[in-house]
């Protein structure tokens, strides 16, 4: 019983920058650790950085840049009427988030495969530095693959929305939105990519 | 409004929805019903607290075993301490105030987002039922305090695992109330109503919002990476891992300092529509008062080092700390001269919620002056984690949130519910309830300043008087709750009509009848004027 329908598109992208804020807060704190522990066990960092597979971060980077492109282009679509062709650019996107998630499956897999996890006595026996650091990996690449997730649930439920027409070139923010996350996801890869793979 | 009009127009509590029963209630997407729904849960929420912090007091009578063991004394002081902070006073005033009378007071007919509130009410109540299992579930309560200070908080054998996720769902219910609140007032402001010209109430909120949105994201962090640390055994906050736990004391502190202003800067909105409306004048210094509330809000975040002064910080950040909580006094002073010159002149009309005002200053400046005695480095040492600290923190969140609760409940009862209550019962109460609150933490000072530690079941002997005092006050201030919140409920059957304003005031909540109608205005008003105009 809400007083009244009422539509306001700005107000919705206002509520999701401002939740996007949160999440890049969220993601601040596990930065501050990041940083704190990078400085206190440079020599550690710098080797552990090193077993990363440059190449899969590489290509994992490219297909979220890509995924975003897609995304960013599947709005424009629709508000040209070109619903077909926005369902397909986001289907491309759906694919390319789920393309990520397996490349991360073969990766964390590797890893695991040479008893590198959280809480391995393997791991453990190499020393605190690359406890943290692969403590770290670990959680917080995990914790962005959880928001691949999410973000992938959410595309495909406007993508739902999209083929009941319910969404279309006039009505469109929650595509916006679903955008705007996608984009965060993205931009979260981007510090993550350099900070664990590049930096060595 | 002519009574006709409230013929037509059904209250939002007679208001038949498409739900019937408690469902018209629990699925209900109005504000004002969401604040009540709120308004219940955490007063249960502070009810049950309350009965904790008397069974506590009850044990510091004598020295020794009284009623519990250190155990249970442990988990009691977790417990009132993780329902009391995010169940009760961080929600407190902006979800059952803000959620009622923001958008009346900007002249909207809803939040922006009036499904996510009803969704922040269910991540409350699932949170809350969180840490309630993690009394009853596993190897026994939480003993860790709220704070849940590692490295303990991953060793203890208590159940850490739901108390922990329900402080982080709590979080998140936080978040997105502050974010609706955020968006409604950019949004759905009455035409007319620029910035300068809405009250501060809504004004708190603002400020409120902001902290809610920027600072509990790193507290649903940290709390993660606690339980990733008792799960995983990752090695975040574990010295035996490499990790360091006063890193933990620094991501808990950023938020939970600024949480102190979620708490407290509502409470002042509420006090200064209290102190306007009672002394029929303008508020005095309005921009003042704005500027004020941001400069808390915005200050606030850079204090927490001064919750660990005696942890191991160097000394730069020991005396920086330090400045700048001396600095966060400023503003709160500002506010307190403001509202005393806003009476300057005025023509008081003395009645309940204005007393409640009144003993809010009283105990808010207590509580203020304490924290700087606090905040300064030598005096620290000396009385960290001792019943001085739990002093000022109870003068502060109980004393300054807790009494404008109150307070704000006394003046928004006749347009909540459409009644008036009574007088002559709601001031006995306040008299027992405030006499109860120096009584029970007035000594804890002198205590505390005398070396008692807190979070002990047990003392020496020379602390006996002052424990004796405290626990009589304990049961004076219960007995003053328990006449307030029976003459509440008593005056909703008993009480006599309330009137559209009943106390003279001037801002857009006296202009709609009482109770308010569901969709708050028949026309959108036209806003001219500043907020509160008495010529």
């Amino acid at each position: 019983m809400a007083a009244e329908t009422h539509r306001d598109d700005l107000a919705s992208k206002t509520g999701m920058w401002l939740f996007l804020f949160t999440e890049m807060l969220f993601f601040a704190g596990l930065f501050v650790v990041y940083s704190v522990y990078r400085f206190r066990n440079p020599e550690a960092f710098h080797l552990a950085a090193k077993e990363l597979s440059v190449p899969i971060g590489t290509i994992n980077t490219i297909i979220l840049l890509i995924s975003s492109t897609t995304i960013a282009m599947s709005i424009t679509a629709l508000q040209k009427k070109n619903k077909k062709f926005a369902l397909l650019l986001i289907g491309i996107t759906i694919f390319l988030g789920i393309a990520f998630l397996v490349n991360k499956y073969f990766e964390w897999g590797e890893h695991i495969k040479e008893h590198i996890y959280p809480g391995s006595p393997v791991l453990a026996l190499r020393g605190q530095g690359d406890v943290l650091f692969y403590g770290l990996y670990f959680f917080m690449t995990g914790l962005h693959a959880l928001h691949i997730i999410i973000g992938l649930v959410f595309i495909g439920f406007i993508a739902a929305k999209i083929v009941k027409n319910k969404i279309d070139s006039e009505s469109f923010v929650l595509l916006e939105n679903s955008g705007l996350y996608w984009h965060l996801v993205d931009l979260i890869w981007i510090f993550l990519f350099p900070l664990f793979y590049l930096i060595t | 409004m002519s009574n006709q009009k409230e013929i037509t127009e059904p209250s939002y509590l007679e208001y038949k929805g498409k739900y019937k029963g408690v469902f018209s209630w629990i699925l209900s997407t109005d504000h004002k019903r969401i604040a009540l729904l709120y308004l219940f849960s955490i007063l249960s929420f502070f009810v049950i607290g309350a009965t904790l912090g008397l069974l506590m007091k009850f044990e510091l009578i004598a020295p020794g075993k009284t009623i519990m063991d250190a155990q249970t004394y442990n988990a009691f002081f977790t417990l009132h301490g993780i329902i009391m902070i995010f169940a009760v006073v961080i929600p407190g005033l902006p979800a059952v105030f803000g959620n009622f009378l923001l958008p009346i007071m900007i002249g909207a007919k809803d939040v922006a987002f009036p499904r996510l509130n009803l969704f922040s009410w269910y991540l409350y109540v699932a949170g809350v039922s969180l840490v309630i299992v993690s009394q009853f579930a596993g190897d026994g309560p939480p003993d860790t305090g709220w704070t849940f200070y590692a490295p303990y908080s991953f060793r203890t054998a208590g159940t850490m695992l739901p108390a922990v996720f329900g402080a982080f769902v709590l979080g998140f219910s936080s978040i997105l109330t502050g974010l609706n609140f955020l968006v409604t007032m950019h949004r759905m402001r009455a035409p007319g109503m620029t910035w300068l010209k809405m009250p501060l109430f809504p004004w708190t909120l603002y400020a409120t919002g902001w902290v809610q949105l920027l600072a509990t994201p790193i507290i649903g962090i940290t709390l993660l990476m606690i339980v990733a640390e008792r799960t995983l055994h990752i090695g975040f906050f574990d010295p035996s891992l490499g990790g360091d736990p006063l890193l933990y004391q620094h991501l808990f502190w950023t938020y939970s300092h600024p949480a102190v202003y979620i708490m407290i800067l509502p409470a002042m909105g509420a006090i200064s529509e209290i102190i306007t409306t009672f002394s029929h004048k303008t508020i005095f210094g309005y921009k003042f008062m704005v500027a004020s509330v941001l400069a808390i809000a915005f200050v606030g975040y850079f204090v927490w080092g001064h919750h660990m002064f005696t942890s191991g910080m160097s000394g730069t950040a020991l005396y920086t700390f330090s400045l700048l909580t001396f600095l966060v006094a400023v503003p709160s002073s500002i506010k307190v001269f403001n509202w005393i010159s806003t009476m300057h002149q005025g023509s008081i009309d003395l009645q309940t919620p204005f007393y409640w005002a009144m003993a809010f200053i009283f105990v808010f400046m207590i509580g203020g002056f304490s924290g700087l005695v606090l905040g300064s480095l030598a005096a620290n040492v000396h009385l960290h984690n001792t019943h001085y600290v739990v002093a000022h923190f109870h003068f502060i969140v109980f004393g300054g949130t807790g009494f404008a609760f109150f307070g704000a409940v006394h003046y928004w009862y006749p347009k909540i519910t459409g009644k008036m209550y009574d007088t002559k019962w709601a001031n006995i109460g306040l008299v027992l309830f405030f006499i109860g609150f120096i009584t029970l933490y007035g000594p804890m000072f002198y205590l505390g300043f005398k070396g008692m530690p807190r979070r002990y079941f047990d003392y020496d002997e020379v602390f006996h008087a002052g424990n004796i005092i405290s626990t009589m006050g304990s049961w004076i201030l219960y007995s003053g709750l328990g006449i307030i919140i029976i003459n509440l409920f008593s005056s909703l059957k008993g009480g006599v009509k309330a009137p559209a304003d009943p106390w003279g005031g001037k801002t857009l909540e006296w202009t709609i009848p009482s109770p308010p109608p569901v969709e708050n205005f028949d026309e959108i008003p036209l806003i001219t004027k500043g907020p509160y105009d008495y010529k």
